[in-house]
C-alpha cells in the first residue's frame, strides 16, 4: 500500500507541476488543484498509514489512527477549495481583460 | 486567561463582518465602521505591548483546549511589537485610504478588515498549522486588496501573485505535515522541546520539512531567488495598500524568526541553527538584488518596491548572524523600515498625483503643485532609507553592522551594506532629482490640479513622525528591541509557559470567567 500511496502522491505532483508549467491559465488552475490532492494525500500520509481502524479512542478499542492529519486536511480541503474557486473567477477575468489566456496576459512570440 | 490576547483576532473579524453586512455598501458608514474598527485595533496593540514589556510570556488557550492539544495564542514580545507595528501601519494607510482610493470599488474597507485579522493572528498564533490558516487568511484578503480598483495591470499581477502564493501554501502544507509526521505535534513550543529529541534515523526527514518551510517563508518575505513577484505586485496595487503590504513582507521574516530561531534554534540539538548557513548568502545578495533593482527602476513605484527587497535582505543579514545583538538590530530596522517604505508608497502615490499623466514614470514633466511640502517629505524619506545619518535608517544600519564585526562573515557584511547604501543613495537622489528639480516647461500645467488632500498628507507625516520618533528615543528603543532578541533566543521561558497550560486545564472558575466577560 505504501508503494502505491506514495506513487500516487508523485504523479499527481509531477502532472501538476507540469500543468503549472505550461503558463496558460486553465492548466494552471488544474495543476494546482492536482498538486492540492496531491498535498492533502500527504498530510494524510503523515498520520500513517492504517487501515480499518477508528480515530477515536474508547474503552474497547485496542488501536487508532491519529485523528489530527484528518482534521489537517479537512481544513485545507476548505481553503484549498475556495483558493480554486478565487483563482478560477481571476483566470475568467483575466481572460476577459487581457483578451488571451496567457499567465503574462499576451502569448510570446510566434504563439496564439 | 487574558482575554485581550484574542481581541486583535476578534475585533477585525467582528468589524469586518459588520461593515459587509450592516452598511449596504454606504461608503460613508464604512469608512466611520473603519476607522473605528482599526483605532479599536490601535488602542488594543497598545494595551497588549504595555503587558508584554515586563517580558511576561501570557498564553491564550482557545476553547480552553490545553496546549499541545489544543491551539494557543501567544503573546510575548515579539508578537507584541508586531502587533503595534500592524496597527500604526494600518492606521495611517487607512487614513490614506478614507480620503479617495477606497472608492473605487466594492467593500474595500471589509477587506482591509480581514488582512488586519490575518497579520494579527499569524503575529499571535503558538501553532504552526494555525499560522498556515492565518496566512491563508491574509492572503486572500490580500488578494482582494491587490486586485481592488480593477484595471488590466491590477489583473495580471494579481495573477501572478495568486498563483505562486498557492503553490506556496501546497509547499507550507507539505512542510508542516513532515514535521508532524517526525514530531507528532505542531505547537510551536512543544516543537521547541521534540526536534532536539528525535532519533537520528528521522533528522534528515524532520530538516527536509523545516527547509521546505524555509522556501515558503522566504516567498513571503521576498528572500532572492523568490522575491520577483514582489515588484509587479506591490507596483501595481494602489498606494494605501501596497503601504500595508509593506508589513506583509515582515510576515515572511517573523515566521522565519520564529521557527529557526526559537523551534530550530541552538539548543534543538542535532537540527540547530538549520536556516542560518542559507540565509546569509541568500539575505546579501538579495540586499545586492534590491539596490540593483532601485537603481534600474524607470518608476517610482518599482524603485520603491525594490528597496522593500533590499530592505528584507538588510533585516534577514542581521537575522542569520544569530546573536542577540544582531537581532535585536534586526527588529529596530524592521520596525523604522516598514514605516519608512510606507510612507513611501503613499507619498509616491500624492507625487504621482501631482504630475498629470507622467504619473510616476521617472521623466521629466511640469512640477508639482506643492514642490516645498512633497520634496521636504521626500528628501526625509529618502534619507531615512538610504541610511543617512541622523534617521532611523542610519541607526539600524550602523546597529546591524556593529553587531556584525565579531563575526567571520564581517567583510560581506560591511561590503553588501555600505556598496547599497552608496547604491539606494543614488537611486533616490536621482529620483528626486528628477521629480523635483528637472522640470520641463513645456510640461502640464501644475496650476490645474488640486494640492493633496490633507489626511493624506497626515498619514504620511505620521509615518515619518513614527520613524523620527525611532531616531529621538533610539536608546530606549533599542534597550527593548534587545529584550525581544533575549527573549526570542532564550525560549526556555516561553516553552515551560505555552506547555504549563497541559497542567492546569479549564476549571469550573475558568470557565465562569469566560463566560463573564
Amino acid at each position: 500500500m505504501e508503494v502505491l500511496f506514495a506513487s500516487a502522491v508523485g504523479v499527481l505532483v509531477a502532472a501538476g507541476v507540469y500543468l503549472l508549467l505550461r503558463a496558460r491559465t486553465f492548466p494552471v488552475v488544474l495543476g494546482l488543484a492536482l498538486i492540492s490532492y496531491a498535498v492533502n494525500f500527504y498530510i494524510f500520509a503523515m498520520g500513517r498509514l492504517r487501515v480499518g481502524l477508528e480515530p477515536i479512542i474508547s474503552e474497547e478499542a485496542t488501536a487508532y489512527v491519529d485523528p489530527i492529519p484528518q482534521a489537517l486536511v479537512l481544513t485545507a480541503i476548505v481553503i484549498g477549495f475556495a483558493m480554486t474557486a478565487f483563482v478560477l473567477v481571476l483566470a475568467l477575468r483575466a481572460n476577459f481583460d487581457l483578451g488571451n489566456d496567457h499567465v503574462d496576459g499576451r502569448p510570446p512570440e510566434g504563439e496564439r | 486567561m487574558n482575554h485581550w490576547i484574542v481581541a486583535p483576532v476578534v475585533v477585525p473579524a467582528l468589524f469586518g463582518v459588520a461593515i459587509v453586512l450592516g452598511t449596504r455598501g454606504r461608503l460613508r458608514s464604512q469608512r466611520q465602521l473603519g476607522l473605528l474598527a482599526t483605532t479599536a485595533l490601535l488602542a488594543i496593540a497598545i494595551l497588549l505591548m504595555v503587558e508584554a514589556r515586563s517580558g511576561a510570556v501570557q498564553v491564550y488557550a482557545l476553547g480552553a483546549w490545553p496546549a499541545p492539544f489544543g491551539i494557543v495564542l501567544v503573546l510575548d514580545r515579539l508578537s507584541a511589537m508586531m502587533v503595534l507595528m500592524t496597527a500604526l501601519v494600518a492606521f495611517c494607510s487607512q487614513l490614506y485610504a478614507v480620503s479617495g482610493p477606497d472608492a473605487r470599488g466594492a467593500n474595500y474597507h471589509a477587506l482591509f478588515q480581514f488582512q488586519l485579522m490575518g497579520l494579527c493572528g499569524a503575529f499571535l498564533t503558538g501553532d504552526v498549522f494555525n499560522l498556515f490558516v492565518f496566512f491563508e487568511v491574509l492572503l486572500i484578503a490580500s488578494y482582494g486588496l491587490l486586485l481592488h480598483g480593477g484595471g488590466r495591470d491590477r489583473v495580471r499581477a494579481g495573477l501572478h501573485y495568486v498563483v505562486f502564493n498557492l503553490v506556496g501554501s501546497a509547499l507550507f502544507l507539505i512542510g508542516v505535515a513532515t514535521i508532524y509526521g517526525v514530531t507528532g505535534t505542531l505547537n510551536m513550543a512543544d516543537l521547541a522541546v521534540k526536534v532536539a529529541q528525535v532519533p537520528e534515523a528521522e533528522v534528515s526527514l524532520l530538516m527536509s520539512g523545516a527547509l521546505v518551510l524555509l522556501v515558503v517563508f522566504a516567498i513571503k518575505a521576498a528572500l532572492l531567488p523568490v522575491c520577483f513577484w514582489l515588484p509587479l505586485t506591490y507596483g501595481s496595487a494602489s498606494a494605501p495598500v501596497a503601504a500595508l503590504f509593506a508589513i506583509m513582507t515582515k510576515v515572511g521574516v517573523y515566521a522565519i524568526v520564529r521557527v529557526y530561531t526559537m523551534i530550530f534554534g541552538g539548543e534543538a540539538g542535532p537540527v540547530a541553527n538549520l536556516a542560518q548557513p542559507w540565509l546569509l548568502p541568500l539575505a546579501l545578495l538579495t540586499l545586492v538584488v534590491g539596490a540593483i533593482g532601485a537603481l534600474a527602476g524607470r518608476r517610482l513605484r518599482g524603485l520603491a518596491s525594490y528597496l522593500v527587497i533590499a530592505s528584507v535582505g538588510t533585516m534577514l543579514i542581521a537575522v542569520a548572524l544569530g546573536g542577540e545583538e544582531s537581532l535585536g538590530a534586526a527588529f529596530y530596522y524592521m520596525a523604522q523600515s516598514t514605516f519608512v517604505l510606507a510612507a513611501l508608497f503613499l507619498l509616491v502615490d500624492l507625487i504621482a498625483s501631482q504630475r498629470g499623466a507622467t504619473g510616476d514614470r521617472l521623466e521629466p514633466t511640469g512640477a508639482v503643485r506643492q514642490p516645498v511640502l512633497l520634496g521636504g517629505l521626500f528628501l526625509l524619506t529618502a534619507v531615512a532609507i538610504a541610511g543617512l545619518p541622523p534617521l532611523s535608517g542610519f541607526i539600524g544600519k550602523v546597529l546591524v553592522l556593529r553587531s556584525a564585526l565579531a563575526t567571520p562573515s564581517a567583510p560581506w557584511v560591511y561590503a553588501a551594506i555600505l556598496g547599497t547604501s552608496l547604491l539606494v543613495l543614488v537611486a533616490v537622489s536621482r529620483a528626486g532629482s528628477m521629480v523635483f528639480w528637472k522640470v520641463d516647461e513645456e510640461g502640464e500645467k501644475a496650476a490645474a490640479i488640486s494640492p493633496a488632500h490633507g489626511a493624506r498628507v497626515a498619514a504620511v507625516v505620521l509615518l515619518l513622525a513614527l520613524a523620527v520618533a525611532m531616531t529621538a528615543f533610539a536608546g530606549p528603543v533599542v534597550t527593548f528591541t534587545n529584550a525581544i532578541a533575549a527573549q526570542v533566543l532564550h525560549p526556555a521561558d516561553y516553552v515551560a509557559t505555552v506547555l504549563a497550560a497541559k497542567a492546569a486545564p479549564a476549571t469550573p472558575a475558568d470557565t465562569h470567567d469566560a463566560g463573564g466577560r
